[in-house]
């Protein structure tokens, strides 16, 4: 076997590790306040003002760019494999995975545009 | 199979008809279902019902098997789609049948149910499957203590008997046939993580690749397969974690200090 050990596919793992466990913590908390609770009149919203002034906080912003970066990478890392040996195309494994992580780039630099342009 | 002793069975109340894969390749040019109808009794395995077709009705299928108790590992086949040892798979539980039985899946076909592991075995001394010494003692005078802790720590993947269920559940594997395997991997933990052994750092070599554990997508189906509570899957993870760690360590840290 003349396999050399790969350090691309370890940092693939831990980031896409990373954007699980972020992605697992995070999104399903803001789903359920912003898509349940609040509409549902449960709990009271925030008043406008108080959640602007809370999204123009510089850490929120660095947390929530954060958070779409590495869930992009999870889908990207994740996708990547659905597509090459789900669909079965190893032929197309190299533009797949170039692909995938390029869309987890562009939506990447998209969130920064948003979050900070 | 020299058992002279032995009369043709009763006859039995109830019957199951046996779908078998039979296979030359030298002269086939396709693998074809053949039945046969075999005694069904509550005691009796997938094997002993090919057993009983090798030993009654057509001797020339062919098959593996040796131990009939789940230790040997030689009698895995395919039963109805699943990987199985059939000496571990009753045929009362596919009543009223009828049972497909074909080769293991993801290995070529010698003949009938035989199927060829030289990829396993080439590929299992690559990852060093023993202890490994820094220093290397002679066995004799030499005893390595160990604590029931320490033993607990890699017991579980020592299990394994190399049935090569796992090779044959696992889809990566079919479709990328340098995948180092499940039972490879898990046999190199069960070494890595013996407090006794020395030689994790040369086994990441092998591991820490993509043919390695990184080819694994954690399907999962390797544990599910896996008659001996092996869990290969828990164990290509836990071994991620370790080269990914290591490999951040060497990228962040100092030479000297990794």
């Amino acid at each position: 076997m003349t396999a050399r050990r790969s350090s691309a596919e370890a940092a693939a793992w831990l980031l896409f590790g990373a954007g699980g466990v972020v992605s697992a913590l995070l999104v399903p908390v803001l789903l359920l306040l912003f898509g349940v609770v609040f509409p549902l009149g449960l709990l009271a919203p925030p008043e406008y003002p108080h959640l602007a002034a809370v999204l123009g906080h510089p850490l929120t912003r660095i947390v929530l760019f954060g958070l779409c970066v590495l869930a992009l990478l999870h889908w990207a890392h994740r996708f990547r494999y659905t597509l090459s040996e789900g669909l079965q195309l190893p032929r197309l494994r190299a533009p797949i995975t170039l692909l995938c992580y390029a869309g987890a780039l562009a939506g990447s630099v998209w969130a920064a545009v948003v979050l900070f342009g | 199979m020299p058992d002279t002793e032995r009369s043709l069975p009763e006859r039995a109340d109830s019957t199951i008809t046996m779908q078998v894969a039979r296979y030359r390749p030298d002269a086939d040019s396709a693998p074809t279902m053949q039945e046969y109808v075999v005694p069904m009794r509550e005691e009796w395995a997938v094997l002993d019902g090919l057993n009983y077709i090798k030993d009654w009705l057509d001797g020339t299928l062919s098959f593996r098997w040796s131990c009939r108790m789940g230790i040997c590992g030689s009698c895995g086949m395919t039963v109805n789609g699943d990987p199985a040892l059939t000496c571990g798979t009753f045929l009362t539980d596919y009543a009223p049948g009828p049972v497909r039985v074909e080769p293991l899946a993801n290995f070529p076909v010698i003949r009938d149910l035989v199927v060829d592991i030289d990829d396993f075995l080439r590929k299992l001394p690559a990852v060093q499957p023993w202890l490994v010494r820094d220093d290397e003692q002679g066995v004799d005078g030499v005893e390595f203590l160990q604590t029931p802790a320490e033993m607990d720590e890699y017991k579980q993947y020592s299990m394994c008997i190399n049935c090569m269920l796992c090779y044959a559940a696992c889809p990566v594997y079919g479709l990328e046939p340098d995948f180092l395997g499940p039972a490879a991997i898990a046999l190199a933990q069960r070494y890595n993580l013996d407090s006794r052994d020395q030689g994790a750092h040369r086994r990441m070599d092998v591991l820490a690749t993509a043919e390695g554990v990184w080819a694994c997508t954690y399907v999962g189906e390797c544990t599910t397969a896996c008659p001996k509570g092996v869990d290969p899957a828990g164990a290509i993870q836990r071994y991620k974690l370790t080269a990914a760690t290591r490999t951040l360590r060497s990228l962040l840290l100092p030479r000297g200090s990794r």
